[in-house]
């Protein structure tokens, strides 16, 4: 489980997140959602230490991360694996390096069990015999799967998925969305998605985080989204033609 | 004065939190090869003309009958072992490798790769920057003596060939009033230069923020920190060492 409380940052004295608490639990997907420059993304890397923030704690599993020394942060950090929105592949190594990577430097594995854990991973996200390809010659979506298995090679007990849509065309999205939800459910991580896709939301989402101007101002999940008593996030939804005429359809 | 308060710590936290030895030798190794196998061509070219044109304008400025020719090939001895292949070079360097360097880092900064490293726990300035700045300290001394050899290679196929000193001359101007110590000096001032070059321009280029223009800019700094940094530690060294 990951707490956070009170999250304040400011960039050149502009406010971009004021005060924002919540909760994200164990084995279920959950969102931040809002539209572009509300703060899901500089909430999501101070959740994860990338940006410090001015105030406020990070909690992962009762283990405050601003609070805590070098050590402890490390130890944190390689319980974290990491979907970034353009992949953040390393261009110099194949596909199977690149899954490799966390193995070769944080853990004393045998070469021959980093490459079954590298297959395994890849089989996971159905990339099988993919590994000696450059990250030039795979596809939007096939970077982020390969993404994905580097995410996941370690273990992970949390996994942050920065707008694993972007870019990517409905069918393709709708599979990233299909396997995040299903490596949630297999190895019971706490997922962390920023998304403002309402495919998305409705499909994966158990926990959801509205954020409008920096501020939260709803929290449900897909469940109920539908009947927030939220202008902002009404607005938010409404914007697409999809979602208005899903909800047409659903209040009957 | 924050900048160079910001290269400090940046500096502070590439040789602290270091991740374990063996993770190095790999990568020293592959930086060495590519920042010294790449910069071969460029540096045997340069230094073999840089060589010849010494030879050849110290000829035309030897106007008096009173001095020996022998003194056109000590002359660009002193001038390629204490100034032209540490100094020089280095800003050749500084345009090869410095604008790699700062471009590489500030591409991967733009394109997340360097906040990856940073989530998965290790630190991101020790794994990517110590291993070109070990490489530079490694292979600059290097190149600097393959570069001094052939400027004084190149004045004397020069002098040959413009008739303007014989074999003998220059040869025996190589060897007179020979002072080792310039050697040394030439070599100390490599292993500073290398370590400016290839800090700098990594700090430039980690610290990158924005798209391809930014990355751009980065690598336009590196080269312009890096020359000036290397005329004034030149200039600082010589006062120290050699007076």
């Amino acid at each position: 489980m990951i707490k956070f409380d009170n999250i304040v940052k400011s960039f050149n004295g502009k406010p971009i997140l004021k005060g924002i608490d919540g909760e994200f639990e164990k084995g279920k997907v959950n969102q931040i959602i809002g539209a572009s420059g509300t703060g899901k993304s500089v909430l999501i890397k101070c959740i994860v230490g990338l940006i410090t923030p001015d105030e406020g704690d990070v909690f992962y599993n009762d283990r405050n991360f601003f609070r805590s020394d070098r050590q402890e942060r490390k130890n944190i950090r390689r319980e974290i694996g990491m979907l970034f929105q353009g992949s953040a592949l390393f261009d110099s190594k194949t596909v199977e390096e690149n899954v490799r990577f966390p193995l070769d430097l944080l853990t004393k594995m045998t070469a021959e069990e980093k490459l079954d854990r590298v297959n395994f991973c890849l089989e996971r996200v159905h990339l099988e015999n993919s590994n000696s390809k450059m990250p030039s010659e795979l596809s939007g979506g096939m970077k982020k799967r390969v993404g994905i298995a580097r995410a996941i090679v370690m273990n992970s007990n949390y996994l942050f998925c920065d707008e694993p849509n972007s870019g990517l065309d409905p069918g393709t999205s709708i599979t990233i969305d299909n396997l995040i939800k299903e490596i949630t459910d297999e190895f019971e991580t706490t997922t962390v998605v920023v998304t403002h896709d309402m495919n998305s939301v409705v499909e994966i989402g158990d926990n959801i985080i509205f954020l409008y101007k920096g501020e939260k101002l709803w929290q449900g999940d897909k469940s109920n989204i539908m009947e927030a008593d939220c202008k902002e996030l009404e607005d938010f939804m409404m914007s697409s033609k999809l979602v208005r005429e899903a909800r047409a359809s659903w209040k009957g | 004065m924050k900048l160079f308060g910001r290269y400090i710590l940046f500096l502070q936290q590439m040789i602290t939190q270091r991740e374990p030895f063996k993770v190095y030798v790999k990568l020293v190794t592959d930086e060495c090869y590519k920042i010294g196998v790449g910069s071969v061509f460029i540096f045997v070219l340069v230094s073999t003309f840089m060589g010849a044109v010494t030879a050849v304008q110290t000829a035309y400025n030897l106007i008096s009958p009173f001095i020996p020719d022998y003194v056109i090939s000590l002359v660009t001895r002193d001038m390629a072992i204490l100034e032209l292949a540490p100094t020089v070079m280095g800003i050749v360097f500084a345009g090869k490798v410095g604008s790699n360097l700062a471009s590489e880092l500030g591409t991967m900064r733009i394109t997340e790769q360097v906040d990856a490293i940073e989530v998965m726990g290790i630190n991101s300035v020790s794994y990517l920057v110590l291993p070109k700045v070990i490489a530079s300290l490694i292979v600059y001394p290097l190149l600097v003596i393959l570069a001094a050899g052939l400027m004084i290679y190149g004045g004397y196929v020069a002098g040959i060939l413009s008739e303007v000193i014989t074999k003998e001359e220059y040869v025996y101007g190589l060897r007179a009033d020979f002072l080792e110590f310039n050697v040394t000096f030439g070599l100390i001032k490599s292993v500073v230069f290398a370590f400016l070059i290839s800090s700098i321009s990594s700090f430039w280029g980690f610290y990158t923020q924005g798209g391809a223009l930014e990355v751009g800019q980065a690598s336009t700094k590196a080269v312009t920190t890096s020359c000036i940094a290397i005329l004034t530690a030149d200039y600082l060294l010589a006062q120290l060492l050699l007076t």
